[in-house]
């Protein structure tokens, strides 16, 4: 009995891991554009971080804000991660699981940031974090860490 | 009086702030410390044809990911005078493996200073690696190259176009680089306060 019972609370958790556990998209910057210009009434907050990056790591708490994750409210986070693809598997997915990251990750998978770094914003310099709000084809950008009342101001500034 | 010489400090600060070097500029000097504890300036290099000057790290991967490449773009170009002179512009007390010592551990041929005076800001570098290819044209220091060292970061086997590489054979010929600016990922730097 003790047997079927540490069995199945094996099986438990397993099932609850693989519940919890992130499916990490790989997407193109196209792929990534296409999206968030849908011409949807969803304004997406669009961070560019890796888990390389202290700076993006310290910043990535305001993006679990409840008013940032709220689909009544037609807002949506992606955190486009540039780790390495060569590390998904051993860095970027652990990660997610130890900090409990429940916003949607995605994994840019693009070879040379000169291409796509312009198609984000034309002023940003390559340095992250950076974060991006899309809405209704505007679009405000914001380079460097922010905070979370900077991020509420940088929203409110898409629409004057 | 005093509120003019106020005034003319704020201004001044405000342009150093927004300093941000285009192609063509004349390249600031700068006069830090080495590795060797010796000050190296740009001045001392007024003899060379131009210099690679690389903001860069120890603790950021992408700086990771160029250390040999920077290493063998010295080897390359020093004897063709064009050297390289990195420079970190990383306070330690953020990143503990940016400090000095872990400097000195690189081992590096050629110049690795610590820039605590703000240089960076001068050159408007933002992240490591951060390339700016000097031109010597006899009459100071020219910009001629800002960005990328090639195209492909993460893997150094899959490089297709050597963008800093290509600006200086374009240099050597006389001619302006082609692209003149590209864009890269890299740390954001922070610096010394």
């Amino acid at each position: 009995m003790k047997r079927i019972c540490t069995l199945l609370l094996i099986v438990g958790l397993c099932a609850f891991n693989s519940l919890k556990a992130q499916n990490v998209e790989e997407i193109t910057i196209k792929q990534l554009l296409s999206r968030v210009n849908e011409n949807t009434d969803t304004l997406y907050v669009v961070n560019f971080w890796a888990t390389w990056c202290p700076p993006c790591v310290e910043e990535l708490p305001i993006f679990a804000a409840p008013e940032l994750n709220d689909s009544d409210r037609n807002v949506k986070v992606l955190l486009v991660s540039l780790d390495f693809k060569s590390q998904k598997e051993k860095q970027l997915l652990p990660f997610l699981e130890k900090k409990k990251i429940q916003q949607e990750v995605i994994l840019l998978d693009e070879r040379n940031p000169n291409d796509w770094i312009e198609q984000i914003e034309e002023s940003w310099s390559g340095a992250i974090p950076a974060t991006v709000v899309y809405h209704q084809n505007k679009k405000v950008f914001h380079e460097g860490e922010m905070t979370l009342p900077q991020l509420h101001e940088l929203i409110r500034s898409i629409n004057q | 009086m005093q509120k003019v010489f106020l005034f003319a400090v704020l201004f001044i600060g405000v342009n150093i702030i927004q300093a941000q070097l285009k192609v063509g500029d004349i390249a600031p000097d700068f006069k830090l410390t080495n590795t060797d504890y010796q000050k190296v300036a740009l001045s001392d290099y007024n003899d060379q044809e131009g210099v690679i000057v690389v903001f860069t790290c120890n603790h950021c991967p992408y700086a990771k990911f160029y250390e040999e490449r920077i290493n063998l773009l010295h080897k390359t170009y020093a004897p063709q005078k064009f050297p390289v002179v990195a420079i970190n512009p990383n306070d330690s007390v953020k990143y503990a493996t940016d400090g000095f010592s872990h400097m000195v551990k690189k081992g590096y041929k050629f110049p690795y200073l610590l820039d605590n005076e703000g240089v960076y800001k001068a050159y408007g570098a933002t992240k490591t690696p951060h390339v700016f290819l000097l031109n010597n044209t006899g009459k100071g220091f020219e910009i001629a190259y800002i960005g990328a060292i090639d195209d492909s970061p993460q893997e150094a086997s899959q490089v297709q176009v050597k963008y800093l590489e290509d600006a200086i054979s374009s240099v050597k010929a006389g001619k302006a680089a082609q692209p003149a600016i590209t864009k890269a990922i890299g740390c954001s730097i922070k610096p010394f306060q």
